[in-house]
């Protein structure tokens, strides 16, 4: 059987900045998670904030 | 493809906002899926939202910080940066075109027909000037006399918050009714600004001052997932440039900022396979419709 190369298979690099972008950024998460954010952020989150939909 | 995307427009929307209890209990959801951030422009006072906005949240974070620091809490907002970040380094602004109810809302208002017409690219540096100076350095900045900032974006802008929560929330809520101001006015009158503007151009908001998509948009050259221009098959035929939502020349700028992936020009407009989506370098398949630019008319 005659097989071709789809053109866009042609071999590229692989781009490594998404896998040095991701980490860091994984890693900032965590350090927000580490430093109790997430508590802070549900306690926000979980009151009508008047101000955000513009009546307070 | 484009029904795929509008399939994925509306799971994503629906479940970031699957919380149907509110005509029973009057108000927002409690629960502790708020602690994780919506990928969109998605208000937290939203009635039905299960999540929480990460610009609503950075601003929050950012307004106390400083008694937060007072209190030895080093709350400088790394979770939410962190989590749109790994968002921002995967997808970029594929978010804003797969996963964005309010982009999503303005998509719908735009296939009204009307006249159309083409926003100036110099607008769409409004969106990084809001993201820097609304989010980030007004909440920081200015302060009451205990320390607090204010949401700036959300308190003065957002019309994502004033369609998907302050109006509910007036509904729900008719004690609310009594505190309407030059603050709700203002925000409603942007909300129907942006609106109308959709019917005529795509995406008004997306384009000119969504901080959210001004911050998936500097992850346009390192995401993971963008599209590709083999420039060996490319005719500088222009046919990208007709069906860009976002007003994007794609095979002039292929890392453009304003790409949200939406797959227009590979799908509906190149005829010569020029246009691919890849995951980090590697080519996903793309419609192959056996032209070349050796066979190009």
């Amino acid at each position: 059987m005659n097989q071709t190369t789809h053109p866009h298979h042609k071999k590229r690099p692989l781009r490594k900045p998404p896998f040095v972008v991701i980490p860091a950024f994984l890693l900032l998460w965590l350090i927000g998670v580490a430093t109790g954010e997430p508590a802070r952020i549900l306690e926000q989150a979980v009151q009508v904030c008047l101000s955000c939909i513009g009546i307070g | 493809m484009e029904r795929v995307r509008k399939w994925v427009q509306v799971i994503i929307g629906f479940l970031t906002n699957s919380s149907w209890s509110f005509p029973f209990t009057k108000t927002i959801y409690q629960g502790p899926l708020k602690v994780i951030c919506a990928p969109g422009l998605n208000c937290y006072s939203c009635p039905a939202a299960t999540t929480s906005c990460a610009l609503g949240s950075i601003q929050q974070l950012l307004g106390g910080l400083r008694f937060a620091l007072e209190n030895s809490q080093y709350y400088f907002g790394f979770s939410v940066l962190g989590s749109i970040g790994v968002l921002g380094g995967m997808f970029g602004r594929m978010i804003c075109g797969w996963a964005c109810p309010f982009g999503f809302v303005q998509e719908l208002l735009h296939k009204i027909p009307s006249r159309k017409f083409g926003i100036p690219r110099l607008l769409s540096y409004g969106k990084f000037v809001f993201l820097l100076l609304f989010v980030v350095v007004l909440p920081l900045v200015l302060v009451d006399e205990f320390g607090t900032g204010n949401p700036w974006f959300c308190k003065f802008v957002c019309p994502a918050g004033t369609l998907e929560a302050g109006l509910p929330m007036l509904l729900l809520q008719p004690n609310l009714r009594n505190t309407i101001g030059l603050l709700f006015l203002n925000k409603f009158v942007i909300l129907i600004l942006f609106l109308t503007w959709a019917i005529f151009s795509s995406r008004p908001f997306c384009r000119t001052a969504c901080p959210l998509g001004a911050f998936y948009a500097l992850f346009s050259k390192v995401r993971l997932v963008k599209l590709h221009l083999d420039e060996a098959r490319c005719t500088n035929c222009k046919a990208c440039h007709h069906v860009c939502p976002m007003g994007v020349k794609f095979n002039e700028s292929p890392n453009d900022p304003e790409c949200i992936t939406c797959l227009a020009c590979m799908n509906k407009a190149c005829k010569f396979d020029a246009i691919s989506l890849e995951i980090g370098g590697i080519p996903l398949a793309a419609p192959d419709r056996g032209m070349s630019p050796a066979n190009k008319p």
